[in-house]
């Protein structure tokens, strides 16, 4: 916009109307007056409607008692407990399936986002099918799909069919043995922390060590032994206090165990599966977008291909995976409020529960936009670290 | 300066011959794409072993032990569930999507009001079809008959209510018909509302591009249930006592907005892709704000992003399944709904409904993205950077 500065500097010969100064100001001002008498007019009927209503605005209703029960609980609840802590309940099940879902759609996405890269033309084909698949359908049906096309027509409790390590899947959902801590667990995770503080402690030092002296250590192993190693020193040491508690078939029902409702394993089977197609192509992407020169001057420095791979493809590729990578985790935490339609009660069911009783429907909704909004910009925030981490270093 | 003696160098061309028969035919083929090497090998045994698993028992279940007609429930039911299938059958119940087929299109649209939705149906392809395919001529016209003549008469034929038609309330509508109307108004809708915002966005007024950058960034970092919900509960107290809106329209108004902002975003990559010369050339020309945007950039820049665009309008149209939640049938609506028609309950309805509005939902979007890819291509004049 240099030519317009430069213009202007010399007294304006077109007409005052035409200057873009004084055109910006009007817009401005006429967007404001026109948005504030819209805003007005519907603050003015909302506050008409609410008093027709004789709701009473304000956060004082999460107090309340809340009167319904949730099924799925991961902190203490019952039906006496306030409407507050319903969508707390509601927002820890949102976080623990968008979580749950996350690592798993991460994973099964690169194994099909390489699979499809692969040199075999099976595995390659067998890939893209699901890929095509799954992108193309709506994640409303997938959920549909997993809750009352295969997990509601799975045997009665008394069938059960048994799966490995004593767990069993049956139409009340997926059961697997609890792990009980006895006396004396606690050391297994102080060792597990110890472990992994000497591992980084260790990696720093062989780091450092082959930089001065360019001899190597094998840090994977030396790693391996300490993570997994000292816990289990731990657990021997303080007497194997780690029990199974089976699920065990008794006429009608499973006792024991751990119970996996099907409203949870539908939901994140399904944000899993189709969550891991996208994820699949941004991957492809990202592993494509680094040019073959990249590998091939790699290979001519005489680096060996997993050598390449892990120092040269891969850095590279995760500079153009992270960012549409974090759209989809976003994604699929607000794709967890599509539990609503099965009856996962996650933070959109249960504060729309709490809408449906209360009638603070203004409140309700202002509370889910804005945690959904605070989680997604923390989503961004962590991915953005990562991001700046990964971010080409320019001299 | 010395004659070069070039005797030695063959004047002739030496004949082609053909490729070592080791790197060509079918064995080469499956030498080079399946067993390469000892991990490829595995790889190809697991990939058989998948296919062989899944592939003959989807094939049985779809085709082969399928029940394609039925009166009701007991065709797909085996004896002990009271139907006449063997015991252990397992396969589709397309007898279900057959009897129920008119709902699935109409939901609960008059039978013999049903012409009307019929013949938008065949208006929208009779107009569609020549505005994509590129050598028809009369674009243009074609244009204006689509996205202006045939909305008002697919308005005045669906409502009807006019000219002798009787009235068809929108609670009454439902399956393809929903689907198809509130994805055909949210992209007319949601483009131009895109556009604007994008253009907001990157204006130089701050007022405006705040504004623009919180209505972005909200509506982005939000579900479309919240915006439905929204739109369902908080639109009446917003309005004057005794205002009622449509259920569709509202929810049109929120997929549209929801899609809007996505859309906002694409066009935004497309804006700032155009090199900056562009913008002052417009300048220099002495074209006005919107000459400068309507003749010079967006051109460049739509055409840039159509991938984004046909993926906005992809994910638009599977969000329109949620509207279920909000208390309207569209396509999956629909099929859900009838899985508690007790003439029906059979363990294999839920399946077969599911898998049948998958394929008619991925038929449509599976088109729309190789359309675009197509497209893509065909508009590929080099200037991508």
């Amino acid at each position: 916009m240099a030519s317009q500065e430069i213009l202007r500097e010399e007294p304006s010969r077109a007409s005052f109307v035409n200057d873009p100064k004084v055109r910006s100001i009007f817009f401005q001002v006429l967007v404001v007056v026109l948005l504030g008498a819209g805003v007005w007019w519907i603050v003015q009927n909302t506050i008409d409607n609410l008093a027709r209503l004789h709701i009473a605005s304000g956060f004082g209703f999460l107090r309340g008692r809340a009167g319904f029960d949730i099924s799925d609980t991961a902190i203490a609840y019952s039906s006496d407990s306030t409407y507050g802590r319903a969508i707390v309940v509601g927002f820890i099940n949102t976080l623990i399936v968008a979580g749950a879902g996350i690592v798993t759609a991460t994973l099964i996405g690169f194994i099909l986002g390489i699979g499809r890269l692969s040199r075999n033309w099976l595995i390659r084909k067998i890939c893209m099918v699901y890929v095509e698949i799954f992108r193309n359908i709506p994640p409303l049906l997938v959920i549909f799909f997993w809750y009352s096309g295969v997990l509601a027509v799975l045997p009665i409790p008394r069938e059960s069919i048994n799966l490995p390590f004593g767990s069993f899947l049956n139409q009340r959902g997926f059961y697997f043995p609890r792990a009980v801590w006895g006396d004396g667990s606690w050391l297994i995770f102080v060792a597990l922390l110890v472990g992994i503080a000497m591992a980084w402690f260790v990696a720093r030092k062989a780091r450092q060590r082959q930089m001065a002296t360019g001899q190597q250590f094998p840090v994977f192993w030396t790693s391996l032994a300490l993570v997994v190693g000292l816990p289990l020193l731990a657990y021997a040491l303080s007497g194997f206090p780690l029990t199974f508690d089976f699920p065990k078939q008794s006429t009608f029902n499973l006792t024991g165990g751990f119970q996996v409702k099907p409203e949870f394993l539908s939901l994140y089977l399904a944000l899993s599966c189709y969550t891991a197609a996208f994820i699949a192509e941004i991957v492809r992407a990202g592993i494509v977008g680094v040019s073959k020169g990249q590998t091939e001057a790699a290979g001519a420095l005489g680096l060996r291909p997993g050598s390449i791979l892990r120092l040269v493809v891969v850095p590279q590729a995760m500079r153009i995976i992270i960012p549409p990578l974090t759209s989809q985790y976003l994604n699929l935490t607000k794709n967890s409020s599509l539990a609503i339609a099965i009856g996962y009660p996650d933070l959109t069911a249960t504060a729309g529960t709490v809408l449906n009783q209360t009638g603070q429907a203004i409140e309700c909704v202002l509370i889910m936009m804005v945690v959904y909004l605070v989680l997604s910009l923390l989503t961004s925030a962590v991915m953005n670290v990562v991001n700046a981490r990964m971010a080409l270093v320019e001299r | 300066m010395q004659e070069h003696d070039t005797s030695w160098v063959r004047t002739e061309m030496a004949l082609a011959q053909q490729a070592p028969a080791g790197v060509r035919g079918p064995g080469a083929w499956v030498r080079k794409n399946l067993v390469g090497s000892v991990g490829d090998a595995i790889l190809t045994i697991i990939g058989i072993a998948l296919v062989v698993m899944i592939l003959p028992q989807v094939i049985n279940w779809a085709f082969l032990n399928a029940q394609w007609t039925g009166a009701d429930r007991t065709f797909c039911a085996t004896v002990a569930q009271g139907g006449i299938q063997p015991d252990g059958w397992s396969g589709a119940c397309w007898a279900f999507v057959n009897a129920k087929f008119g709902q699935f299109m109409f939901g609960r649209y008059p039978i013999e009001e049903r012409w009307r939705p019929i013949l938008i149906a065949i208006l929208f392809v009779a107009l569609l079809v020549p505005l994509l395919i590129p050598k028809v001529p009369h674009k243009g016209l074609n244009a204006i008959l689509f996205f202006l003549a045939m909305p008002i008469l697919a308005f005045i034929l669906l409502v009807g209510g006019m000219f002798g038609l009787p009235h068809v309330e929108t609670p009454l509508w439902g399956g393809l018909l929903v689907t198809l109307s509130l994805s055909f108004v949210g992209i007319a809708a949601s483009l131009p509302i895109g556009i604007v915002l994008a253009l907001g966005r990157r204006s130089k007024m701050p007022i405006v591009k705040a504004l623009c950058v919180v209505f972005i960034e909200t509506v982005r970092g939000i579900p479309l249930i919240t915006v439905l919900f929204m739109a369902s509960v908080m639109l009446p107290l917003f309005l004057p006592a005794g205002v009622t809106f449509d259920k569709l329209l509202r929810a049109l108004i929120g997929v549209s907005l929801f899609a809007a902002a996505y859309m906002a975003e694409v066009v935004r990559g497309g804006l700032q892709a155009i090199p900056k010369g562009q913008y002052e050339g417009a300048d220099s020309l002495g074209l006005g704000y919107w000459q400068k945007m309507g003749l010079i950039v967006l051109p460049q820049a739509l055409k840039l992003v159509i991938p984004g665009i046909v993926n906005t309008f992809i994910g638009m149209f599977k969000d329109t399944s949620l509207v279920y939640i909000i208390g309207m049938f569209d396509l999956l609506g629909v099929v859900k709904l009838n899985f508690s028609d007790a003439n029906w309950a059979t363990p294999q309805t839920a399946r077969s409904g599911l898998i049948f509005a998958a394929f008619v939902f991925w038929l449509f979007c599976f088109g729309m993205s190789r359309y675009s890819m197509f497209t893509e291509r065909r508009l590929d004049t080099g200037h991508k950077r």
